[in-house]
């Protein structure tokens, strides 16, 4: 997305100060550009040659070089053994990957969707995320639960759902959901490199977003903290948090806003459990009004949970209500219009961003 | 590959063979736990075939039916009208799909896509012979298994395109056709989602006839899925409950060797699906699937059966796609000279040579076919492009049957009361 390209690092922020990257691409310094499925792709190589205990299980990962080419060449790369396609029993080699986990090597399991997790889900809680402490502490689960996760084009019901909510709401479970390239790539590693259950939610059409990246990045023993979101955008005035696809039309919103004199400040939140409260509270009692973005269905998701961290530690700060901004409440329908209605747009977040910020009629009661 | 010559041993479903131990067998079946009753169900005076445990031999039904036609050179296996409406529905269901294809890539259709090129000898070698009360449920791959059972072209082409004439209102798309009107019940996206489902159809089709007591209830469903399902858990549960419970469907393996780019002899221990069914006490047959005759064949024996109260078959279709898995499958891991083999074996250049070869018909009037099912397809496309996209208002509608789920508004009466509820911001 273009908006990130822009974004400006003014002052200090939550993490080291990094040079200012211009978006022009004939800036010939280190700005280099890589897809997020490269950044995803690099990821896993580099940790399946660093680590001999790493290996791909899921459908289509090795001869068809991966249902979205995320695993491309890594059949060719590292063989059989240790990039295996499975037959269709999500239940059966998501169990299989969990008890090879317990006996200490390192699955990534990729479901071709997490829609598709739901045939396994009885593994992932019940196996995987419970285990550690079931065991009290003497079995733990190293493996990553990788895959894209929410709405796609013109897919259906059946495979639009987003299952951040789900998974974060499990303790034992650590949800992770990048967003640029820089994100995958240093998520990803920290993922496999952590010895507890992942569920890793990518997105399909940010698969082929390019996004700069500097030296850092690329560089093998990049990793992310798991845990700690992300300031995309400083701003004064309205605090937007979002993950995923949603980050860049929070961007895109911000710039609108912008236009009007409204500074948001918009956080990649990067890591759905554990949630990164502390800074989210911060932001908002820096510009006492939040707005949360996310594709999935509305009722107890991600933006219920940052609504409620909000109202318990930083009441006495908010000068407007929360406003969360999600999917509709209904399965997702196949119409290319009605699917537009059923998920978020960057309209629907500037028009949230203004009735925070009381620049329009107040809101009456709506669905 | 095992496929292409078959030899495992099997008799043939209609005629009667060694039942050693037949008696034994049967008694030994004790009337079946359905529900818990021991009322006795309804076997068959003579039952055509055992249900084998062990002994479950199983010969490729194409050697038996090749037999039977030399046999019988003067009874063709197919009568004029009958031949001419295979004839009708394979060419719609071929010339259908070759449009969504073109629409596709113009941009009208979006989303997935999975197209039947190359299986319609099984869906019209099935479903035709079903009646409208019989249920039929499906995979991805259903467009052509609508059309067969009967749901309009202009329905099905109006969904696949969004729009609100579609047999689902635009709501489901190409992967979720449901009919009631034709008892079709989707459409899962999900491989072996539709299993269970089918097998439940087919259980309360059994529970009107023996707990409702409307004694002429056979309805019978069909369960079509693919070989990559066939590992799947739940196909094996189904298996079993419906053998165990002498349930009224047939399982149809639609086996084109290919679930999307990974190989059925890569991904299965014992790649001949149909010795599965004998595993779990049903019959199991293997028909080549690009011949709609022999399909056809197989079909009236194990509905019959199913109908009849006899119990589930498993019947497993040797059969081909000959685009990819969907519109957007690449397709490069078959092999070409596969493609061209079974490219070959075109069902419905087979039929086609069938009937003239035997005096059914002439080119000319299969010609005639050729030329109105072009327009039937035609007429389609312009109905859906005209049709219009659904409205503002139908994205809230049908969540429920009821619509009281969407909860009491802040004047204190239920949503969906408001007759502006639908109208509104959908913003919740």
């Amino acid at each position: 997305m273009l908006a990130i390209s822009r974004q400006r690092i003014l002052g200090q922020s939550f993490q080291k100060i990094r040079p200012a990257v211009p978006g022009l691409r004939s800036y010939s310094s280190a700005a280099k550009q890589i897809t997020v499925r490269e950044a995803l792709n690099s990821a896993l190589d580099e940790e399946m040659s660093a680590d001999p205990k790493v290996f791909l299980m899921g459908e289509e990962v090795g001869e068809y070089q991966g249902a979205y080419k995320i695993t491309k060449g890594l059949l060719e790369k590292y063989g059989p053994e240790r990039v295996l396609d499975t037959p269709i029993t999500e239940a059966g080699f998501t169990g299989i990957g969990v008890g090879a986990a317990y006996y200490g090597l390192k699955p990534v399991v990729e479901f071709m969707t997490f829609n598709f997790s739901m045939q396994a889900i009885d593994h992932i809680i019940n196996s995987a995320a419970k285990s550690n402490y079931m065991s009290a502490g003497q079995i733990s689960v190293p493996i990553v639960f990788r895959g894209p996760n929410g709405a796609a084009a013109g897919v259906g019901a059946q495979h639009s759902q987003c299952y951040a909510a789900w998974y974060a709401s499990c303790p034992g479970l650590k949800v992770l959901s990048p967003y640029n390239s820089e994100d995958a790539r240093g998520l990803l590693k920290a993922a496999i490199r952590d010895p507890d259950p992942v569920v890793f939610l990518e997105n399909e059409l940010l698969y082929g977003e390019s996004y700069p990246v500097s030296d850092e990045v690329l560089d093998s023993s990049f990793c992310l903290p798991i845990g700690k979101a992300k300031i995309e955008r400083e701003g004064k005035d309205v605090t937007i948090t979002a993950f995923s696809k949603m980050v860049g039309y929070a961007l895109k919103a911000a710039e609108i806003l912008e236009k009007d004199g409204i500074y948001a400040e918009v956080i990649n939140l990067r890591s759905i459990r554990p949630l990164d409260r502390s800074t989210i509270n911060a932001s908002v009692r820096k510009t006492n009004r939040l707005i949360t973005v996310e594709e999935g269905f509305p009722q107890h998701g991600v933006g219920a949970e940052i609504c409620a961290s909000v109202v318990e530690e930083s009441f006495a700060y908010l000068d407007a209500p929360v406003e969360r901004i999600a999917g509709a409440d209904v399965p997702m329908p196949y119409a290319a219009n009605l699917e537009r209605m059923a998920v978020p747009q960057v309209e629907d977040i500037v028009r949230a961003a203004k009735r925070a910020c009381y620049r329009s009629v107040p809101l009456a009661a709506t669905a | 590959m095992a496929f292409s010559a078959p030899t495992a041993n099997f008799t043939p479903l209609n005629t009667p063979f060694l039942r050693s131990h037949d008696n034994t067998l049967v008694s030994s079946l004790s009337p079946s736990p359905f529900f818990g009753s021991t009322a006795k169900l309804r076997l068959s005076s003579s039952p055509n075939f055992n249900l084998h445990r062990r002994s479950g031999s199983v010969v490729a039904v194409s050697e038996a039916v090749k037999e039977k036609k030399f046999k019988s050179t003067r009874n063709l296996l197919i009568t004029k009208e009958e031949g001419l409406e295979l004839y009708e529905d394979m060419v719609l269901g071929r010339a259908f799909e070759d449009m969504c294809a073109q629409m596709y890539y113009r941009g009208k259709m979006f989303g997935f896509v999975h197209l039947y090129n190359g299986q319609e000898a099984v869906s019209t070698g099935f479903i035709k012979l079903l009646k409208l009360q019989d249920s039929v449920v499906s995979t991805y791959r259903d467009h052509v298994h609508a059309l067969s059972k009967g749901v309009p072209a202009r329905a099905v082409m109006s969904e696949l395109f969004g729009k609100t004439t579609g047999c689902c209102r635009g709501q489901g798309g190409s992967m979720h056709m449901f009919s009631r009107e034709h008892n079709l019940l989707g459409g899962f996206a999900f491989i072996g989602e539709g299993i269970p489902v089918a097998t439940g159809a087919a259980f309360t089709s059994k529970y009107k006839r023996e707990v409702l007591k409307e004694a002429d209830c056979d309805h019978v469903t069909l369960a079509f899925f693919g070989d990559g399902t066939c590992n799947n858990g739940q196909f094996f549960e189904c298996l079993n409950m419906a053998a165990l419970w002498k349930l009224p469907i047939v399982f149809v393996v639609e086996n084109n060797l290919w679930a999307i780019g990974m190989s059925h002899l890569r991904s299965t221990s014992d790649p001949q699906i149909y010795k599965k069914g004998p595993a779990f006490g049903m019959p199991g047959v293997h028909v080549d699937g690009m011949d709609v005759l022999k399909v056809r064949e197989v079909a009236k024996d194990a509905i019959a059966r199913a109908r009849r109260g006899e119990g589930p078959t498993l019947v497993e279709c040797e059969t081909y796609r000959f685009r990819g898995h969907s519109l957007a499958d690449p397709d490069e891991l078959r092999d070409p000279d596969e493609k061209a083999r079974y490219a070959m074996r075109d069902p419905i250049a087979a039929l086609k040579k069938y009937i003239i070869e035997n005096n059914l018909a002439s080119e000319a009037e299969l010609k005639a076919i050729d030329k109105k099912i072009d327009e039937v397809v035609e007429d389609a496309v312009e109905f859906a492009d005209e049709s219009p996209v659904p409205p503002r208002s139908q994205l809230l509608e049908n969540v429920f049957a009821d619509p009281k789920g969407f909860g009491i508004g802040p004047d204190g009466r239920y949503r969906c009361e408001d007759p502006k509820f639908t109208q509104g911001t959908a913003h919740v």
